[in-house]
């Protein structure tokens, strides 16, 4: 399957290569880079290439390409799931997947891809099983092996790659027992120039961090688990006690790992064939544009943010939008100047504040500079890059924090077409805005007494706002 | 936190004891003059007795290999050191021999030794590691040599072991093809092997030794169905594209008589599983019947297929879930199809690489099936942050989304496009609003004004693009559009695309009747810049003053021979051609009068308007999922998805034979007779080792038969049409609990044995026979049932009716396979579990049987009464004590042992109102008035089954709640404990004989 692996930086330098098969010589990479230049940005590089002998499978992570030679065919996403899992393995085991981190530990890297693929082939691609075989550096134990000449290759054999339960290392122990959860919510939402929402969704994920003796047994329910109707599970989760009790269920693997992912949509999504309709009230209306005028009848949904669904009105249930924007930016024609006004506020913020709040703009290529005045925070523009980023911080909602003032643009030539749209980040801590609340978390198997623990974080994910 | 390297070589080596005088190195690889004299130290360390310096040594080398530098001068120096005893230095020296055996192919044989000596360790990982090793040299010479060890590792009785030996299948077939036939066996092998550790892994090897060997998947089809969910991620994948490919070829396409299907395929589907239940007689009845399809059947494996994979579309694996996507889309019925779509759009959220490959499936999957996406349309808008080539991708499934309903919502999102920064995306937004229009007639004119209006955009792509658009919506109706056309032909002052000017063109030819006034002028305009056009441009120009020849001669006759003229003389052939060709075509000449007469019907013949089509149009002839879709061509390897068949081949293929397992049933259980029972719960071990070493392996259990039942029945409960499927296979809900009974005994029977005792027998010291046998008892209770129905029934103990004592002999006698003459009297299911319990009694009462009352009851033979989960932390067990209920004879005594896993105490147990069958009675056991958090106690109760297998039905009550149990005896339990002398007992056995 995977032939062969190369890393490569931005400035194009190949910097580690393993190969689990014959030797592919580096120049196979010469395809990649023609079609890296080709596509100008680093985001547009496909990632299947199809070369005379070879197809290149490649991800972009942390500024690195990771370039996998396959020889047969292969499901690209397979391939691409596996670079992503050695990406994140490198992040477990170093804290950052870099060139450096990678260049520093290239001994321990290369063990670990010998032992996560055989022939090409997945071999031991879990977190617990791999630290089992070869030990995480840590600044003590480096110390350590340099003076008594021990190594970071585990001399016990690792018996969770026999066992059922590869994803559990055998033999935990710890002193302070401990299981902590973090609910952490994304908010995904278009909203078009008018204000209103043009998409919204909420993307979940439940991260874990176990620190239990033993073999313990958990099982972890919901006040509302309904609310949860598309969810990816950690394969230690029993998917049949979900199925029938709705009750997550498992034996965890030590240390930090993603429990669950889920999506609570703001669309009525209706399964299958049984399809019902609610209510649609059309109207005509008139659309002007500066450059295209079209008469068309639109459907208007009932996307309009409103409060947060209770367990019964799940089928209805919408995204609750915390922060509202106002923004008028403005270029004038035949000047080289332009006008850039935006407020942001909060809405709905059920008691809670809204912290952590950025705005990044990624301004037209002819804005040479910006001349702005925030009430809040600060702000910077880079430009270079065109983007321009304010930091607001917490939104009071006494005091409306906004930023004002004056868009320099390139003399002679055309206003920009279009007004950039904004990226909106911000966080609410203590909430998850889909409601979702866990109910209580038993442990079996074990006689100790955990300390749990659940947090929450509702976040903005790809939030943006069309202007 | 990246800690301090262990080894930098930038930095000139660590600052180690013992390693000064290496310190100096300059190592820093760009010095080429001493590449030579470092690689000496490298020897040196190599050499010496030090493991530290070994292992600075090696790691500087494997620095080297990762970098892409050669260092396979050193292969002498390093290949010695494959025997030493650091674990660390041998697994760098792996690396390093992987790397350059093949260079080096004659010092690589000096390594093959140790590896074969590795093949014969008693530990398993050390045997695996040692095959993999082997058989990752690419030498030729030692191809019988990896074949000996594949052959033998395939027979390993650790799990891992075939594991490896699956691996090193394909790696043995790139090296020597020849052995294929030899390799193909040791597949069979495998794939018949029932752990899930190995079934991905033999199925990879499957994959890419002998894809076309579909035969040899017939026998192992269930069973890897029912295994999919507990194999590894990666597994899972290969094993479900293979899946897809072998149900083409043996089922029947669920599309054809969909109508019919519709109607009613409940009844019919019941009705034919029923049919099969009774055995393959009727099952091949069914096969003949077949073919006159009426109504379609699905056949009950295809079902179990589609059933088996459906929990994985919640897979954390974009990969798990994409391979379940294709198999739904390829295999499912129309009807079912649907649920991939929510899957397939939470793969949104992932990686953009995930995203670009998920999106070319879905724009594949939108064209054939628009309906299953539709009500997702919002998650395919586009976001200004997303890629260029996501964006495109997002576009097209957005077109292909759009119909009558939804077109407005579409084409205003359309409309934010069009301003976007991103030229490339815009000129692929214009395209797709004209694709929208070719396709949705009622929105045709909206878009063509919306297109009109972009003509005096400022930037020229986007009207060039608008323009090639335009010319393709104006062929469906030109009559309306004059003005339109006079529009783009002043455009041909401004417009420099060469595409954009040639359509342009092409417009005003084809159309020219509509402008008759200004097509001349235009021909004017460009016969002047003739020779500055781009060649696409010419050959446009050349049509129209052909066109305008024929129709309006007089204005335009000298023009054209101008322009022909021109063109005569062009650099390009092409166009040389192209006016030679037209000139002899328009201008009537001597000879060739007949085809000029009909010059105008060729050229202004009523041409078709284009159909814009999605590239990915037919592209689902592919695999979706695969690499040849995402290329749009075949790549090295792919195996074709074939069609349907017309007839569905012979489904009783797939039946495992029941004599052959009886056969081997029989074997297992001779050998397990000559071993001590413990070693038997050993070998089975060895795949769950880690459980072991958990004293408290009742969680454990807990998950095992979750997760084994769950394959099996994971969604019986939820699909009504699974329901007979359980009953074809034999398993009536209750047996398979009292299956997961059995397993659970064998569990606590384990946790018994001494400590030291596993250790050795779990890894080493058991022989093949008896893990083989004991894992494939464990692993397979799917296969068990089939195998139950008739190799136990032979050897059906006799129920409780005959003398106690003579039962207890014709257990013995189980044991020795002498078929008791006595009938059965109860299902068969339920055997198994008698058996197990009682083989268990056996070994655990081997000391005389003293009756006491509460005896400490031991955790062998427990089963559950109630989960601690359904009872609130009240987790209640029950054993037979095999001891005589005090109170009644004829009632057999029944320890429960109740334990008290919440926080708050448990008050007043006792037994409520008993609903029992017609001759059950019951003696309840004394009300227990509190049972505080953590403690557990155990209570005797006394029940008359009245010799039947009837289960004894009773409320358990607390002061709160109350709880609905069961109790229901395995055969082997209604007895009573009676002593005799050996003499006696020989002669009952004499008895009992069976003649």
């Amino acid at each position: 399957m995977i032939h062969s692996l190369f890393l490569i930086n931005c400035s194009g330098d190949i910097f580690l290569e393993k190969h689990w098969k014959s030797v592919v010589s580096q120049s196979v990479c010469d395809y990649f880079f023609e079609a890296q230049e080709k596509a100008a940005d680093v985001e547009n590089v496909p990632p299947v290439i199809s070369t005379p002998h070879h197809y290149l499978i490649s991800i972009y992570r942390d500024k690195l390409f990771f370039v996998s030679v396959i020889q047969t065919e292969v499901p690209p996403l397979f391939v691409i799931e596996f670079l992503h899992r050695v990406a994140d393995t490198f992040q477990d085991y170093f804290g950052e997947c870099s060139e450096a981190a990678i260049k520093d530990n290239v001994v321990i890297v290369y063990e670990l891809l010998e032992e996560m693929l055989d022939n090409g082939f997945p071999l031991a691609t879990e977190s617990n099983i791999l630290k089992e075989l070869i030990k995480p550096p840590t600044i003590l134990r480096s110390v350590v092996n340099s003076i008594t000449g021990s190594s970071n290759v585990g001399d016990t054999l690792p018996t969770g790659q026999l066992s059922n339960i590869p994803w559990r290392r055998a033999g935990v122990k710890y002193t302070n027992n401990e299981a902590y959860f973090d609910v952490v919510e994304e908010i995904d939402a278009i909203i078009d120039k008018s204000g209103s929402t043009v998409f919204a969704e909420i993307q979940g994920v439940i991260d874990a961090c176990i620190k239990l003796s033993g073999m313990p047994d958990l099982s972890l329910s919901f006040m509302n688990p309904r609310l949860l109707d598309d969810v990816s599970f950690h394969p230690c989760i029993r998917f049949k006690r979900w199925e029938s009790e709705r009750v997550l269920s498992f034996i965890p693997p030590d240390g930090n790992f993603r429990l669950i992912s889920y999506r609570v949509s703001s669309q009525k999504y209706v399964d299958g064939s049984t399809r019902i309709c609610h209510h649609i009230s059309v109207c005509w209306v008139e659309l002007t544009f500066p450059c295209f005028m079209l008469t068309v009848g639109y459907l208007n949904s009932s996307l309009l943010p409103l409060a947060m669904a209770h367990e019964e009105t799940r089928k209805n249930c919408l995204v609750a939008i915390p922060v509202y924007v106002k923004h008028s930016i403005s270029f004038k024609e035949n000047s080289s100047c332009g006008r850039f006004d935006v407020t942001i506020g909060p809405k709905q913020n059920m008691g809670k504040t809204i912290e952590g709040v950025t705005v990044t703009v990624h301004m037209p290529k002819v804005v040479l500079n910006m001349n702005l005045t925030p009430t809040q925070g600060s702000y910077t523009f880079d430009p270079v890059t065109k983007v321009l980023t304010w930091d607001v911080g917490k939104i009071t909602p006494q005091k409306l924090p906004s930023l004002k003032g004056l868009v320099n643009l390139q003399s002679g030539a055309p206003k920009p077409e279009e007004n950039p749209s904004l990226n909106i980040q911000f966080k609410i801590q203590q909430l998850a805005i889909s409601g979702l609340k866990v109910n209580r978390l038993d442990m079996y198997g074990e006689k100790y007494k955990p300390f749990k623990g659940v947090k929450y974080v509702t976040k903005a994910g790809k939030f943006q706002v069309r202007t | 936190m990246s800690a301090a390297p262990a080894y930098s070589e930038d930095k000139g080596g660590s600052a180690g004891p013992g390693e000064a005088e290496y310190g100096h190195d300059p190592a820093s690889g760009g010095i080429f003059s001493s590449d030579y004299k470092r690689h000496d130290d490298l020897k040196e360390m190599l050499d010496t007795n030090k493991d530290s310096l070994k292992l600075e040594a090696m790691k500087r080398i494997v620095a080297m290999i990762a970098r892409g530098k050669n260092a396979s001068d050193l292969f002498p120096a390093v290949v010695k050191n494959v025997a030493c005893k650091n674990i660390e230095v041998k697994k760098l020296v792996y690396v390093y021999l992987v790397r350059y055996a093949e260079e080096q192919q004659d010092l690589a044989l000096l390594s093959i030794s140790t590896f074969q000596r590795g093949l014969k360790d008693p530990n398993q990982l050390i045997r695996a590691s040692a095959l993999r090793v082997l058989s990752s040299i690419r030498v030729p010479i030692i191809v019988p040599i990896m074949m000996l060890a594949i052959k033998e590792a395939a027979s390993d009785m650790s799990p891992y072991v075939r594991k490896t030996a699956a691996h090193a299948i394909p790696k043995l077939y790139s090296l020597d093809s020849d052995q294929k036939d030899q390799l193909i066996e040791v597949i069979e092998k495998l794939l018949a092997d029932k752990t899930t550790l190995v079934a991905g892994s033999v199925v990879m090897a499957f994959e890419e030794v002998c894809p076309e060997r579909i035969d040899l998947i017939h026998k192992n089809y269930r069973k890897l169905c029912n295994l999919l969910i507990d194999v590894e991620e990666w597994g899972q994948v290969v094993i479900i594209s293979m899946l897809t490919r072998y149900a083409r070829t043996q089922f029947l396409s669920p599309t054809q008589n969909e109508s019919l299907l519709e109607e009613n395929p409940e009844k019919a589907f019941y009705g034919s599983e029923e049919d099969e239940a009774k055995g393959p007689g009727s099952e091949e009845a069914a096969a003949a019947a077949l073919p006159t399809r009426k109504p379609y059947v699905m056949d009950p494996d295809h079902r179990l297929l589609l059933r088996n994979t459906k929990p994985l579309l919640q897979s954390r694996s974009a990969a798990v879930v994409m391979a379940v996507a294709q198999l739904y889309f390829h295999l499912a019925p129309k009807a079912e199809v649907g649920v991939i779509a929510k899957a397939l759009v939470r793969l949104l959220r992932s990686h953009s690489e995930v995203q670009y490959v998920v999106l070319q499936n879905v724009a594949t999957m939108s064209i054939k099936r628009r309906g299953m996406f539709e009500p997702y349309l919002k998650s395919f808008y586009i976001r200004s942050t997303d890629p260029t080539q996501i964006k495109i991708l997002k576009l097209e499934v957005l077109t292909n989304l759009a119909n009558e309903t939804n077109i407005p919502t579409v084409l205003r999102e359309f409309q934010t496009y069009i301003r976007s920064m991103d030229k490339d995306f815009v000129a692929a937004t214009i395209q797709a609003i004209g694709r929208c229009a070719t396709n949705i007639g009622r929105v045709r004119d909206t878009c063509l004004n919306g297109l009109v209006q972009l003509l005096s955009n400022r930037d020229e792509l986007v009207v060039a693009e608008s323009v090639v658009v335009i010319k393709k919506l104006l062929q469906m109706q030109p009559a309306q559009h004059g003005e339109i056309i006079k529009h783009l032909a002043k455009l041909t002052d401004n417009i420099q695309v060469p595409m954009a000017r040639a359509s342009i063109l092409w417009l005003i030819g084809e159309y020219c009747e509509h402008v008759p006034r200004i097509a001349p002028d235009v021909l004017r305009k460009m016969a002047k810049s003739f020779t500055a056009e781009e060649d696409i441009v010419k050959l446009q120009v050349i049509n129209l003053a052909a066109k305008l020849y024929l129709t309006n001669s007089k204005q335009t006759k000298l023009l054209t021979q101008y322009v022909l003229s021109l063109a005569k003389y062009d650099q390009n052939y092409d166009i040389r051609d192209r006016a030679r060709f037209t000139r002899q075509l328009i201008v009537p000449s001597e000879q060739g009068g007949a085809l000029s007469r009909h010059a105008k019907k060729l050229f202004l013949a009523p041409k078709p308007a284009p159909v814009l089509e999605s590239s990915f149009k037919d592209r689902d002839h592919f695999q979706l999922g695969s690499l040849s879709h995402l290329l749009n061509a075949k790549a090295t390897g792919y195996q074709e998805l074939p069609d349907w068949p017309e007839e569905a081949p012979d489904p009783s293929v797939r039946n495992v034979e029941v004599p052959e397992w009886t056969k081997c049933s029989n074997r297992e259980k001779r050998k397990e007779k000559e071993k001590p029972f413990y070693s038997d719960s050993e070998g089975e071990s060895g795949p769950t080792e880690s459980a072991d070493s958990d004293p408290e392996s009742e969680s454990e259990s807990d998950s095992k038969s979750s997760s084994e039942s769950g394959s099996g029945e994971s969604s019986s409960e939820s699909d009504n049409e699974d329901q007979d499927e359980d009953e074809e296979k034999g398993r009536s809900s209750e047996s398979e609990q009292s299956e997961e009974e059995g397993e659970k005994k064998k569990m606590k029977k384990r946790k018994k044995v001494p400590e030291g005792q596993r250790e050795g027998s779990s890894s080493d010291e058991g022989s093949d026979s008896s893990s083989s046998s004991s894992e494939s008892e464990m692993t397979s209770d799917t296969e068990e049932e089939q195998v139950e129905p008739a190799s136990w029934r032979k050897k059906t103990p006799p129920s409780g009716k005959s003398a106690p004592a003579a039962k207890e002999i014709s257990l013995l006698d189980l044991e020795d396979f002498t078929p008791p003459s006595v009938q059965p009297l109860s299902p068969p299911t339920v055997v198994s579990t008698s058996l197990a319990a009682d083989l268990e009694g056996l070994t655990l009462t081997d000391s005389p049987l003293v009756p006491s009352l509460l005896s400490p009851v031991s955790g062998a033979g427990r089963q559950e009464l109630l989960h601690r989960v359904a009872g609130e932390g009240l987790a209640v067990d029950y054993t037979f004590s095999r001891q005589p209920f005090s109170g009644d004879p004829h009632m057999v005594s029944v320890h429960i042992h109740f334990s008290n896993s919440s926080d708050t105490p448990i008050k007043g147990l006792h037994v409520g109102t008993p609903k029992l069958p017609a001759g059950i009675s019951i003696q309840e056991f004394p009300e227990i008035e509190s049972l505080s958090p953590g403690e557990s106690t155990t209570a005797i109760m006394g029940i008359n089954f009245c010799d039947s297998t009837q289960a004894a039905n009773f409320q358990l009550c607390t002061q709160t709640r109350q709880f609905y149990v069961s109790i229901q005896p395995p055969v082997g339990e209604l007895m009573a404990p009676v002593f005799m002398s050996e003499n006696e007992f020989k002669k009952e056995q004499g008895l009992q004989g069976g003649r």
